[in-house]
Order: C-alpha cells, then structure tokens, then sequence
C-alpha cells in the first residue's frame, strides 16, 4: 500500500475520520457564507426602499406634505 | 457613559466605527485562522503519530477538542456581551451576543457529531446518555433557544433582550459541561491537555492540538465580524451612513 493510500484508509478507520473532516468544514463554511448572502439582501431590500420613498417624495414634491 | 471607559472603546462601539474595523480586521483573523488551520491538519493528520490504543481514529480529537473548546468559550462571550448588553443597554453588545450564539451552535453541532463519530469505533455506541455528552447537548439547545427567543419577537432590540436574559441563566451550564468529567463518573475520558499542569499528551499531538485552538479562535473572530456587520446593516438601515453603503454597493 503506497503511503497516500495509507494515508486515506487511516488504519482502517477512514469511515469515522473524514466525515468527521468533512463536517467541520461544511459547516463552517456555510456558516461562513450565509452572512454574505443575508447582507445582499439586507441592502438590496434597503435600495427598493429608498427607491419608494424618492417616487413618492417626488410625487408630493409640489404638495406639503401629507399629513 | 461614565469616564472610565476610555474614549476609543467608547468610539469603538459605534455602530459606523465599529463597521469599519469589523471591516479593516476580518480578512487578517480569516487569513490566520485558514493558516495556522492548515499547519494544524497538517501536523495532525500527516505528521502525528498513531496512538498506540485508539490507532488512526484518535485524529478527529483535532477538529472534535477545538470545537468543543469553542462551543463553551463562544457561549461565555455570549454570556458577558448580554450581560452588558441588559445593564448598558449598548447595541453593540447586543449584536455581539446574538450574532455569536449561532457560531457558538455550530461548533456545539460539529462537537456532538465528531464525537459520535469517534465513539462509535471507540466505546461501541454513537450516544450515550453521559453526563459530558448530555451536558453539550443541553449547551446546543440553550444556543437554539437563544436564537429562536431572538426571532421570535417583532422588536429586535426586544428579542435580543429576552434572548440575552436566557443567555445569562444558561451560562451555569458551561462549568457542568467543563467539569462533568471530573464530577460524574463518565463514558468520556477525563481532560487531556491542562493548561497550568502537564498535560498527558506528547509534544507531536498535543502542538497540532493547541494550533486547531488558535485558529478556531481567528475563525470566530472574522466569522462573528462578517455577522456583525450584516446585522449592524438590518438594525441602522434608516441611518445615513447605511444608506451610503447600500447606495456605494449597487454602483460597483
């Protein structure tokens, strides 16, 4: 057995070894990129938001404000 | 704010200033924390020796060790951030506190299955109703109660309220998991790395290990700046300076 292999078979307890790697790592990294997305869309939503207002400002702009 | 607090803590816990030095740092703990990651798989998995009884399985205590580490550090900074977060009533801390108990769930989460992992070829079973793994148990669920608490109120800043409050009760548990090992007779072995004593463990395992430490550290870190920022965003989107973000980042 070449010493790769030895080293992927982990004396034979390959199966308990690398899916415990492996969730480490997926775990982190989604946790890693899931603040990534909630932020797209925090700012996305902001800018329709601001996008609304300055429609409506815009509409009223001759008027006083609306009550 | 009383005079003790020196001026630049106190600038430092401004949501804009503090956005930008979340910024400014994140990348350099993300960059030490895939670094000092890679030198600790490294001497953990290619370098260290197999143990004489457990063999090859032993290894998953460098990923298992650490994240269990910081499931209860995560959880004690939690517990400070809410406490000042219920008695100063800072944003900040608030944000802190919330935004750590999800990583803090999911190092508890990567804990309990890489132990089952490593149970199952070592005591035969993936769960036993011991007093450590039943303690960390609790510890994931007082983290998804934190969480859910949080969300469960219209009011942000109410939900982080409540939540804190449960935050602070639960911090009791984190000394039964530390100790549980020592206070209950256990299925799980007894600490193997002491911080003041020698530790029973040999320098080629136990480098690999405290390394795995630090860069759980850097991870927590930059991961809980990239939250933080994304929440100080959601909370202050009526404030100018987010406006000026939102407004930036739809140009580029």
């Amino acid at each position: 057995m070449s010493a790769l292999q030895a080293f992927f078979a982990m004396g034979g307890y390959a199966i308990y070894v690398w899916p415990a790697y492996a969730l480490f790592f997926i775990v982190l990294i989604a946790d890693t990129i899931a603040p990534g997305v909630r932020r797209r869309r925090v700012l996305r939503e902001l800018r329709a938001r601001l996008a609304r207002q300055s429609v409506r400002q815009n509409r009223n702009s001759p008027a006083p404000p609306s009550p | 704010m009383s005079s003790w607090i020196p001026l630049w803590l106190h600038k430092l816990g401004s949501p804009p200033t503090f956005y930008r030095f979340a910024g400014t740092l994140r990348p350099w703990a993300m960059g030490l924390a895939l670094l000092l990651g890679a030198i600790a798989l490294y001497g953990g998995l290619v370098l260290a020796p197999a143990d004489y009884q457990q063999g090859d399985a032993y290894r998953i205590i460098f990923i298992h060790v650490p994240s269990a580490w910081m499931s209860m550090f995560i959880y004690a900074v939690m517990g400070v951030a809410s406490f000042i977060a219920l008695v100063w009533r800072i944003k900040l801390a608030e944000v802190v506190a919330m935004e750590s108990a999800p990583i803090g769930a999911a190092f508890t989460f990567i804990t309990l299955v890489t132990g089952s992992l490593w149970g199952k070829p070592m005591w035969g079973t993936w769960w036993t109703w011991d007093a450590r793994l039943t303690s960390e148990l609790v510890l994931l669920f007082l983290y998804l109660g934190v969480i859910g608490l949080y969300h469960a109120f219209e009011d942000r800043r109410q939900g982080a309220r409540a939540a804190a409050f449960l935050a602070i009760i639960g911090i009791i548990n984190v000394p039964i998991v530390h100790f549980s090992v020592n206070w209950w007779n256990t299925l799980h072995q007894g600490s193997t790395v002491n911080i003041f004593g020698k530790s029973k463990m040999s320098w080629d395992m136990l480098w690999p290990l405290l390394t795995m430490m630090l860069a759980t550290k850097f991870y927590y870190v930059a991961s809980l700046f990239n939250r933080v920022r994304t929440d100080l965003l959601a909370l202050e989107g009526g404030k100018d300076w987010v406006r000026k973000i939102a407004e930036d980042e739809a140009k580029s």
